[in-house]
């Protein structure tokens, strides 16, 4: 008797395991795409903004996986996504001549912004990007680097170049490379009272501000382009080619581009769409 | 400081029902990989308790070694094993909810097993001689003296589950912290914490140690209950 009720026990005890092992895998979903994007446009929430408007309309859900731009043009090269938003126009030429994909289509620019501790140390306050750059190396004053082949990153680095900054020779303890997402280094950036070039829609939608304030904006310099590409299915079979282009098609239309136009956080604009028509 | 405090408690009632469904798929995830782990691990555990075979000492040591698997690694290697372009990329799992039962379940495997091979190897001082006189298989000794352990083996399941829920560098890899789809309570707290919302991420680590402290008194409840019953 006691062994029959120990084994119910013991039996009970698979069942309920069994149970979760079955709820475990996803159900049959409908159609759904992988987008490899940059942690600007997940963090500033852009997409939070787009997506139930796209699946609402085509029933395709779309899965965002937020990485630096390197890593998300990775990803795809090795057949994870099945279609790539990012902001780094040589590594998107590259990704094309590569082979990855066949087309790359403009969807909207924002702009970097230099942000700095307000009592600005090294005097960058102005329009002159480049010229901001190099008082803040001359005065060594400590600069927050993303470090992770990002877009972002990719402009910090061209501006150093265009500043006349030799940053291997320069470097030292005030040029902080963090090697993290846009987010955690304004978080670094804020702890430090340090420099650091954001994308706007971040800088906007990042709260834990501290002394930090936009020093340098308008720059044309500064000027940040998206760019979309579906992944060549001649590359990667896997790659869901039709569901991926309604995405860029919508992106594209003028639909998509009045949803990324009317994203804002406190009435100010983040996205602007440059879609050619 | 204690501003950041205020606003976690206000934050923590206003949660809403993204944050029930994320926590549920923390739970989910986890409870599935530990049970996963537990079906490995007892009877791998069990059988190192009671044999004995060349090289036994060396995979002793390596299953105690691997309970410090570096859960980023796990991530890293399931990841290349799970891409389109790798081994296993033809099942399509990376970026799904079932990568990350199985990096999970990859972490608490060795874990279980090298906590139930001490248990086990314990209880085997003891009533191995008195097992072996009774002329039982090992694998009969190893169900004997697993059923003996049983409420010791309630705390190797605990623990794995409390390393399986807690863990953010494999899930994160495996499953791209995709929003409404792979985004788990330890993901989501990151990129909180990312945005600067940093009374958001204090409040969704509390729920988080709620979940854990829930699931801590459920086990400990059975367990009393149970020993009541059948001790």
């Amino acid at each position: 008797m006691d062994l029959l009720r120990r084994r119910f026990v013991a039996h009970g005890v698979l069942a309920a395991l069994g149970l979760l092992v079955g709820l475990a895998p996803a159900r049959a979903e409908p159609a759904s795409i992988i987008v490899a994007s940059t942690t600007s446009t997940e963090q500033s929430g852009l997409f939070k903004h787009l997506l139930p408007l796209f699946e609402a309309k085509s029933g395709i859900t779309v899965k965002v996986v937020a990485l630096g731009t390197g890593q998300a043009l990775d990803a795809a090269r090795r057949g994870d996504a099945d279609v790539v938003l990012v902001h780094d126009r040589p590594a998107e030429e590259k990704f094309l001549s590569e082979g990855f994909a066949t087309k790359r289509q403009d969807v909207m620019y924002n702009d970097f912004v230099l942000v700095g501790p307000k009592a600005d140390p090294a005097g960058a306050k102005g329009d002159d990007v480049s010229a901001a750059f190099g008082k803040i190396a001359a005065a060594q004053a400590t600069f927050v680097s993303r470090g992770d082949r990002s877009g972002t990153h990719s402009a910090e680095l061209r501006t150093w170049k265009e500043a006349g900054v030799d940053l291997p020779a320069v470097k030292g303890a005030w040029y902080r490379d963090v090697g993290q997402g846009m987010g955690p280094a304004l978080n670094a950036a804020s702890a430090l009272d340090a420099y650091i070039l954001a994308d706007r829609g971040t800088w906007l939608s990042f709260k834990n501000r501290g002394n930090l304030a936009i020093l340098v904006e308008g720059d044309k310099r500064l000027f940040n382009p998206y760019g979309v590409m579906l992944v060549n299915p001649a590359k990667h079979p896997t790659v869901k080619a039709k569901e991926g282009q309604v995405f860029i098609d919508w992106l594209i239309s003028p639909e998509g581009q009045a949803a990324i136009a009317s994203y804002k956080i406190g009435g100010e604009q983040l996205f602007f769409p440059s879609a050619a028509r | 400081m204690l501003q950041t405090l205020q606003e976690t408690v206000s934050r923590l009632s206003s949660l809403d029902r993204d944050v029930l469904a994320i926590a549920w798929l923390s739970l989910r995830v986890s409870l599935t990989a530990v049970g996963i782990g537990l079906a490995l691990g007892i009877p791998l555990g069990a059988f190192l308790a009671v044999t004995a075979f060349p090289g036994r000492g060396a995979l002793v040591g390596l299953f105690n070694a691997f309970m410090g698997l570096p859960p980023v690694i796990v991530g890293l290697v399931l990841y290349l094993v799970l891409s389109r372009s790798g081994p296993l990329g033809s099942f399509g799992l990376l970026f799904t909810p079932g990568a990350m039962v199985a990096a999970q379940a990859v972490l608490a495997t060795p874990l279980v097993a090298a906590l139930t091979r001490q248990v086990v190897a314990d209880a085997e001082a003891h009533l191995g001689e008195q097992l072996r006189s009774l002329g039982l298989s090992a694998p009969r000794r190893a169900r004997a003296l697993i059923h003996d352990t049983r409420f010791s083996l309630v705390t190797t399941a605990l623990a794995s589950f409390g390393r399986a829920i807690s863990e953010i560098g494999a899930v994160l890899v495996v499953g791209g912290n995709i929003d409404g789809h792979t985004r788990t309570m330890t993901t989501a707290i990151s990129l909180e914490t990312q945005k600067g919302d940093l009374s958001l991420a204090l409040a969704l680590g509390l729920v988080l140690i709620g979940i854990v402290i829930a699931v801590n008194a459920v086990a400990a409840l059975l367990r009393g209950h149970a020993a009541r019953a059948y001790g």
